[in-house]
C-alpha cells in the first residue's frame, strides 16, 4: 500500500512541475507587462518595480525563483493588482469558503445520488425508476449556471425565503442555494452510475443464490450487492473534485459567496496573472491528491486490485 | 456507403444469394431507427441546425441594431411580439433577441463541432498510435496522458484566453484540446484488441506499411466507438463554451453564444424580462437533450456488446 502511494506521488511531482512551468511561461508571454498601464510610469520607477518583482532576471532564473518559492514555502508571490496583498492572502481568504460549501455539496451529492440510484435500481421499470431517471437526465442538461438563476428566481424573488447571495459566515440560509446549484448535476451522474451498476449486480448469479437462500431484500442489498455496485461510483469520484471546483466558479460568481472561484474570475478579468497561476496550481495539486485518495479507497474496497 | 454497394451486389446476384448479408452499419441503422427518442431527437436537432443556417433570412432586425422605440421600457415594449418583428422580444439594450439567439446558436454549434472534431482527430491518432506500437512507447505515451489528465483544464483554458486575448478560434481550439485525452484512452484500448486480429497479421505478411495499416485497417474499425464518443462530446463542448461565456470570458460582443445569452438573461431576470432567459435556455436545453439521446441511440445501435 505504501509503495503504491509513493509511486503515485512520484508521478505527481512531474505533473505539478509541468503545470507550474507551463503557467509561468504563459504568463510570461502575455502581451504587455503587469505594470504597463494607460498612464506610463517613469522608466526609473518601472525599472525599480520590475527589479522588485524579479522581472529583469533571465527567464530561467525567474522560473527557478518561482518554482522554489512555491515548492519550498508555498509562496505564490505578490498579487500584480493589489499592491498590499499576496496571492496567499487572497487564496487563504477564499479557500475556506469554497471548501465549506464544496464539502457539504459533495456529501449531499454522494448521499442523494446513491439513494436515488438504489431506489431506481430496486424498483426497475416502475414509476419511481422513471422519476429517478428523469431527474438525472434533467439535471444533466441543466448545468449549474442555469440552475443558479432559476433557484434565485424561485426562492428569492418569488417566494422570498432565502437571501439571493452573500456568505455571512456560512449561515445555513446562505448555504442552501449554493449547495443545491453545485451538487445537482453531480448527484445526477452518481445516480445514473449507481443505478446501472446495481442493476448489473442484482442480475448476477450470487444474488440469485442469496435470494434462493431466503434472504430479505434488505440483507441482500446491504450485505451482498451494495459493495461491488459502489465501485464504479467510487471511480467516478476522482473527476468529481474538478467538477466541483469548476462548478464553484459559477456558484461564487452568482451567489457572491466570496470563494476561490470568485477570486479566480476577478483576477482573470483584471489580468492579475499571479493570482490566476496560484489558484490553478493549487487546484492542480488538490486534484492530484484527490485522485490519489480515490485510488486508495478503490483498492481498499476491491480485493481484486493488487497494489 | 457500404450499405448501397452491398444491396446492389446482392440484387444483381439474384437467387444465388438468398440470404442477404447485413453489414454492421446496416444493422446499426435499423436499430437506431427503432429507437424513437433518438429519431425524434435527430429531427429536432436538424431543425435547430436549419434555424442556425437559415434563421437570419427570417429576421426583421439584425443582431446589432438597437430598436430605439422599445429601449425606454424593455419590460413591456420589448416583449416577444410578431407585429414589431421581435419574435423573441429584445434584450436589455433593445437588440432583437431572435437574431441574437440565431447568432448564438451558430457559435455554440460551431464550438461543439469544431471542438469535438479536434478532440476526435487528436485523440484517435494518438490513441491508435500508442495502442498499435505498444510496448515502451505505449507506456510512455499513456503515462503522459495520465499526467496531463490531472491538470485542471478549465482553469488553464481561462488562463490562455486571458493571456492571449479572447478570440473565437482560441476558444474553439482550447475547448477541443481539453477532451482529446479521454478519447485517446478509449481508442487505445480498442486498438489493442484490434491489433491481434488476423487481418492485421495478413496485411503485415504481404508487406503493408504500418502507417497504412493504422489508417486503413485500424481506424475504420474504430469508427463505431469514435462516432458514439463524438456525439457525446459535442454537448460537453457546448457546455464548456457556455460555461466560459457565462463567466464573461468567452465570445465577445457583438458576437454571442448560448452561454452569454443565458448569462445576460439570468442577470435581468428580476426586471420581469423572463423571455431573455427563456429562449436561449430552451435552445440550449433542447439541443443538449437531442445530443444525449442521439448518443445513447448510437451506442445501443453500434455497441457490439449488446449483440
Amino acid at each position: 500500500m505504501l509503495a503504491f502511494i509513493l509511486k503515485r506521488l512520484f508521478y505527481a511531482i512531474p505533473t505539478i512541475l509541468i503545470l507550474i512551468v507551463f503557467s509561468f511561461l504563459l504568463m510570461h508571454s502575455a502581451p504587455g507587462g503587469p505594470f504597463s498601464s494607460d498612464r506610463p510610469l517613469p522608466p526609473e520607477v518601472l525599472a525599480n518595480i520590475e527589479a522588485k518583482y524579479h522581472l529583469n532576471d533571465p527567464l530561467i532564473k525567474q522560473i527557478w525563483t518561482y518554482v522554489t518559492g512555491v515548492v519550498t514555502q508555498f509562496d505564490f508571490g505578490p498579487s500584480f493588482q493589489y499592491k498590499d496583498r499576496t496571492v496567499n492572502e487572497i487564496i487563504g481568504q477564499g479557500f475556506p469558503v469554497t471548501l465549506t460549501y464544496g464539502t457539504i455539496s459533495f456529501l449531499v451529492a454522494v448521499f442523494f445520488g446513491c439513494a436515488l440510484g438504489i431506489t431506481a435500481a430496486l424498483n426497475q421499470n416502475s414509476w419511481l425508476d422513471y422519476l429517478a431517471v428523469g431527474i438525472s437526465i434533467g439535471a444533466q442538461v441543466l448545468p449549474n449556471f442555469v440552475m443558479a438563476p432559476i433557484l434565485v428566481l424561485v426562492f428569492t424573488l418569488w417566494l422570498g425565503w432565502l437571501p439571493g447571495g452573500g456568505w455571512n459566515g456560512g449561515q445555513w440560509q446562505y448555504l442552501i442555494m449554493p449547495v443545491i446549484a453545485l451538487s445537482t448535476s453531480f448527484m445526477a451522474s452518481i445516480a445514473r452510475i449507481m443505478r446501472s451498476s446495481l442493476l448489473e449486480v442484482m442480475h448476477s448469479n450470487y444474488i440469485r443464490t442469496a435470494r434462493a437462500k431466503g434472504l430479505t431484500k434488505r440483507e441482500i442489498l446491504f450485505n451482498h450487492a451494495l459493495k461491488p455496485a459502489l465501485l464504479p461510483v467510487i471511480s467516478y469520484l476522482g473527476p468529481t473534485f474538478v467538477i466541483m471546483i469548476t462548478g464553484s466558479v459559477v456558484v461564487d460568481l452568482y451567489f457572491t459567496t466570496g470563494g476561490i472561484g470568485q477570486a479566480f474570475v476577478n483576477s482573470a478579468l483584471n489580468r492579475d496573472y499571479s493570482v490566476m497561476m496560484g489558484i490553478t496550481i493549487l487546484i492542480g495539486c488538490l486534484t492530484i491528491l484527490f485522485n490519489l485518495i480515490v485510488d486508495v479507497l478503490y483498492a481498499w474496497i476491491d480485493p481484486k486490485i493488487k497494489l | 456507403m457500404t450499405n448501397v454497394s452491398m444491396t446492389n451486389s446482392t440484387d444483381t446476384q439474384g437467387d444465388v444469394a438468398n440470404t442477404k448479408g447485413r453489414s454492421l452499419w446496416q444493422d446499426a441503422r435499423r436499430r437506431f431507427l427503432q429507437n424513437r427518442a433518438a429519431v425524434v431527437s435527430l429531427i429536432v436537432l436538424m431543425g435547430v441546425c436549419l434555424i442556425a443556417l437559415f434563421g437570419p433570412l427570417l429576421a426583421a432586425w439584425d443582431n446589432e441594431t438597437v430598436d430605439w422605440n422599445v429601449l425606454g421600457d424593455i419590460a413591456t415594449l420589448g416583449a416577444p411580439s410578431l407585429s414589431n418583428g421581435h419574435y423573441f422580444g429584445t434584450d436589455e439594450l433593445g437588440r432583437d433577441l431572435y437574431s441574437r439567439v440565431v447568432q448564438g446558436t451558430q457559435v455554440s454549434l460551431m464550438v461543439g463541432i469544431v471542438g469535438s472534431t479536434i478532440a476526435v482527430i487528436l485523440g484517435t491518432l494518438y490513441g491508435a498510435t500508442a495502442g498499435y506500437v505498444g510496448g515502451k512507447t505505449d507506456n510512455i505515451m499513456m503515462r503522459i496522458v495520465d499526467i496531463l489528465m490531472s491538470i485542471p483544464y478549465m482553469f488553464v483554458l481561462i488562463l490562455l484566453l486571458v493571456v492571449f486575448g479572447r478570440s473565437m478560434w482560441l476558444l474553439f481550439v482550447g475547448v477541443g484540446m481539453i477532451s482529446w485525452l479521454e478519447m485517446s484512452r478509449i481508442v487505445r484500448g480498442q486498438t489493442l484488441t484490434l491489433k491481434s486480429k488476423e487481418y492485421v497479421d495478413a496485411a503485415l505478411s504481404i508487406g503493408v506499411k504500418h502507417h497504412v495499416i493504422v489508417l486503413r485497417h485500424i481506424i475504420p474499425n474504430l469508427l463505431g466507438v469514435i462516432v458514439i464518443y463524438a456525439t457525446l462530446l459535442v454537448p460537453q463542448m457546448i457546455l464548456t463554451e457556455s460555461f466560459i461565456s457565462f463567466l464573461g470570458l468567452g465570445v465577445q460582443e457583438p458576437n454571442t453564444s448560448w452561454g452569454a445569452l443565458i448569462s445576460e438573461g439570468a442577470s435581468t431576470l428580476q426586471y420581469g424580462t423572463y423571455w431573455q432567459l427563456l429562449f436561449p435556455l430552451a435552445f440550449f436545453v433542447i439541443t443538449l437533450f437531442c445530443f444525449f439521446f442521439i448518443g445513447d441511440g448510437l451506442r445501443d445501435a453500434l455497441d457490439p456488446k449488446d449483440r
